[in-house]
């Protein structure tokens, strides 16, 4: 257990008497940059504890230990995506706001492209069908065009020159 | 004896519904217009009835009656008096009783304003909407009475959960349920058009309107949530794919989608069919909405009632309605005759798309909110479904869409050239690009905020451009120019502002990127930077509300040693319920605002804040609001008036007008 984080937890006990609010300065690295990775890591993170909240974002005691296990593990040099996995190895997928991709979630990841490939499919299908309708309605039979022109009308339509007076 | 009243009230709204449900259904069959008839003043008095179980139940909250179980479970005497009210939806009992009070209000309005209408739409989709009725009727007395009475009754009440204690809240549901239910009516017409199998232009022109009023409603009681949720969970978010507000999006997304699939069928009377499953979408959304929110079935900010009896009865309602409504389009779509035709540029194939795009997020969102529950139905197996994935998955659909957005607005119904839209887009192509290498230039990451900048700024220039081309025509002066603006149709102007509103919107939302946050704690009276600004705590001090007491900052802020403003972020503690709650200090400068939530103080007088600056942020809102307000133009549209469907069914020699 590093130093920091003995410290960390130490103030951990003396504040956590009555609620505190989310992140606290106290818990925070000194290290900007390693700071900005580890608020980034915790809001991928279920508190597991609370109603579909990050743990960057909950007030709950458990949400606080996880906060403080990330920036352990980034003062021990993981890189985010270690911290992920050892958070997502300890606790299951459960913790990941964005779930794993896996059989399981194989349905939910391929959802919105299975939904344009359908729609888009859908209407491209009832496009054509329309096309199809379309010329279909607009060509005139043989008999049609004859009786047309007896009435003295100019018959023609894409597939048919007009007829010779 | 009022309360008495009020229960019998219910109970014989309930009757009313079911004979509002039946007779003038019966009346249709048989042609009979003395029974159709029955369908209007049932819906009236339905509604007062409902109305008065409502004023009844909000009269024990105001006289802090607390031999109601509901009064003391979500009341106090202490509480402040507009709590007292808006206390009433505040709870499980209380919200049911105020969707239905939305349902009947619904339902008279229906029965008001159809005058031009026929007798048998009219009786149909009055009947449809009393069976509605009847069902949550039954669902309130039967399950979830807010009039149960308890003896001895206590002394005290224990009080309402403090974060529902905010002006927000009093505002909030009634509009949202105005939204939700309000498809209700849409649903009930197109079951009704399923019933007799006629379907054309001027019952499009019937429903329209209603889709835009619950929409306008269900656009601004998301953004009233989302600014909620912003100032009082006290770390300022606006949005969190939490299941409920996943609820309250999904009929948005459906409405939104059938809004511009409805002007589609008016105006072409294409996509008939597509309309009409929309129509059942939107509100069949809404009872999986009230489903997840109301059994209990999810746990959440803000399900404060679970009891999964009450989950099974709402279920069987969702599968009846749901169900029965999508049996009858099976069995009757596909004998309705196909409308309009058009060449695949054009203004319809623009809106295909529209609806396309907004179906596939509508769906993401369905499957990302059900998912989990579903595979731990299945397997047991528990995930997470939260913004990293909702965030990462729409934001490629929606772009997009917001890029073809100004494109569809400029071809021509029928058959339209590409590439004349397009250059009529040159200017807002241009300003998007222009935005893209300033925004690169001087801000750098986030990437997607850059670029969903741009697109935002392309998209309110795009959205007007067709108004202002329209407008500016020809060179002859400011007179003929406002001429042609009050020439305008109101629905196309509607849409320009309501497409620059999503665009304002997505502003808002692209600038989040580029906040500023630092949490720290605070000695007093030593400046802070956050920003461009600096914040100051003067005091802190105690204090002493009705029914809880507060720490509160005094923070002043400045910029380069301007005092701008004050702000007095506090945290309260309720003593009835042992909760305690932050209140965020905001300041609006300009479009941004300056963010403070207070936590611990510490002994060497230090205080732990949040602080943000937050630039543009309120443009999610004001977008939003310019939206309904592009909602409400649109609504006034005199083409949408009433008389001009008149005109068109005696036209069309379809049934007498009444």
């Amino acid at each position: 257990m590093s130093k920091i984080y003995k410290l960390m937890l130490g103030a951990f006990f003396v504040l956590s008497a009555s609620a505190s609010f989310a992140v606290t300065p106290e818990e925070m690295l000194r290290d900007p940059k390693l700071e900005t990775r580890a608020r980034a890591i915790a809001a991928q993170l279920r508190c597991l504890v609370c109603q579909n909240q990050s743990i960057d974002d909950s007030d709950a005691s458990l949400a606080k230990d996880l906060r403080l296990l990330v920036r352990e593990k980034l003062n021990e040099g993981l890189s985010d995506a270690q911290v992920l996995d050892y958070i997502h190895a300890r606790y299951g997928d459960f913790v990941l706001l964005r779930p794993p991709f896996k059989l399981g979630t194989f349905l939910l990841w391929a959802s919105p492209a299975l939904a344009l490939i359908g729609g888009g499919g859908a209407v491209w299908w009832n496009l054509r069908r329309r096309r199809a309708e379309m010329s279909a309605g607009t060509t005139l039979t043989e008999e049609e065009r004859h009786q047309l022109s007896a009435l003295g009308a100019k018959v023609w339509d894409q597939d048919h020159p007009p007829l010779a007076d | 004896m009022i309360v008495e009243s009020g229960h019998f009230a219910l109970a014989l709204a309930l009757a009313l519904a079911l004979a509002q449900s039946i007779i003038p259904f019966v009346g249709a069959r048989l042609n009979d217009v003395a029974l159709m008839r029955v369908a209007r003043p049932s819906a009236l008095a339905q509604f007062l009835l409902v109305a008065f179980s409502y004023s009844a139940l909000t009269y024990a909250h105001i006289v802090s009656d607390f031999s109601l179980v509901n009064v003391i479970e979500n009341s106090h005497s202490m509480k402040p008096f507009i709590y007292k009210i808006s206390g009433v939806w505040g709870n499980h009992e209380g919200s049911m009783l105020l969707w239905v009070l939305v349902l009947s209000f619904c339902g008279a309005l229906v029965a008001l304003f159809s005058a031009t209408m026929s007798d048998k739409l009219r009786a149909d989709a009055l009947s449809v909407q009393g069976l509605i009725s009847a069902a949550f009727l039954l669902f309130i007395l039967l399950t979830s009475n807010p009039f149960t009475r308890v003896s001895p009754a206590p002394w005290e009440g224990r009080d309402l959960n403090p974060i529902l204690q905010d002006p927000g809240l009093a505002i909030h549901p009634p509009l949202l349920y105005l939204g939700y239910v309000g498809f209700s009516i849409v649903f009930s017409f197109a079951a009704a058009a399923l019933i007799s199998g006629r379907i054309d232009a001027a019952w499009a022109r019937v429903v329209r309107p209603w889709t835009l009023l619950a929409w306008i409603a269900l656009t601004l009681g998301i953004a009233m949530g989302s600014y909620w949720a912003y100032y009082t969970l006290g770390w300022g978010g606006f949005w969190f794919w939490d299941p409920v507000e996943n609820a309250s999006l999904m009929p948005w997304l459906a409405g939104t989608a059938l809004l511009h699939s409805a002007a589609v069928m008016e105006k072409r009377e294409a996509l008939k069919i597509w309309t009409l499953f929309l129509s059942i979408l939107a509100f069949s959304l809404s009872l999986l909405g009230t489903f997840l929110v109301r059994s209990g079935v999810l746990t959440s900010v803000h399900s404060f009632a679970s009891d999964p009896e009450r989950g099974v009865f709402i279920l069987a309602i969702l599968i009846f309605f749901i169900g029965g409504a999508l049996a009858l389009f099976a069995l009757r779509a596909g004998a309705l005759p196909v409308g309009g035709l058009f060449a695949p540029i054009s203004r319809e194939g623009a809106l295909v798309i529209n609806n396309l795009l907004l179906s596939v997020i509508c769906a993401t969102v369905v499957i990302g909110t059900l998912y989990p529950l579903a595979l731990e139905a299945l397997t047991g197996e528990k995930i997470s479904v939260g913004a990293p994935f909702f965030n990462g998955v729409l934001m490629p659909i929606a772009l997009p869409l917001a890029l073809l957005m100004p494109i569809g607005q400029m071809l021509p119904w029928k058959r339209g050239d590409l590439s004349a839209a397009l250059s009529r887009l040159r200017v807002a192509f241009l300003i998007g690009i222009a935005a893209l290498a300033v925004f690169l230039a001087s801000y750098g990451a986030p990437y997607l905020s850059v670029i969903t900048a741009s697109i935002a700024l392309y998209l309110i220039v795009g959205g007007l451009s067709d108004l202002f081309q329209r407008v500016t025509v020809r060179n002859d002066g400011a007179r003929a120019t406002l001429t042609r603006l009050s020439h305008v149709p109101l629905s196309a102007l509607g849409a320009s502002i309501a497409h620059a509103g999503v665009g304002l919107t997505l502003l808002g939302l692209a600038a989040t990127g580029w906040g500023v946050e630092s949490v720290i704690a605070m000695a007093p009276l030593k400046a802070y930077e956050v920003g461009p600004y600096q914040l100051m705590i003067e005091e802190i001090t105690p204090r002493q509300g009705p029914n809880y007491s507060e720490i509160y900052a005094q923070m002043t802020v400045q910029k380069q040693g301007v005092t701008l403003g004050r702000i007095e972020p506090a945290k309260r503690f309720y003593q009835t319920r042992k909760m305690a709650r932050s209140e965020a200090g905001i300041l609006t400068i300009g479009l941004g605002q300056v963010y403070v939530a207070i936590g611990e103080s510490h002994p060497d007088g230090t205080l732990d804040a949040r602080l943000y600056y937050k630039p543009l942020v309120t443009l999610i809102w004001v977008g939003a609001l310019i939206m309904a307000l592009g909602g409400a133009c649109s609504l006034a549209d005199r083409r949408l008036r009433i008389g001009v469907a008149r005109r068109s069914i005696a036209l069309r020699g379809g049934e007498a007008p009444t």
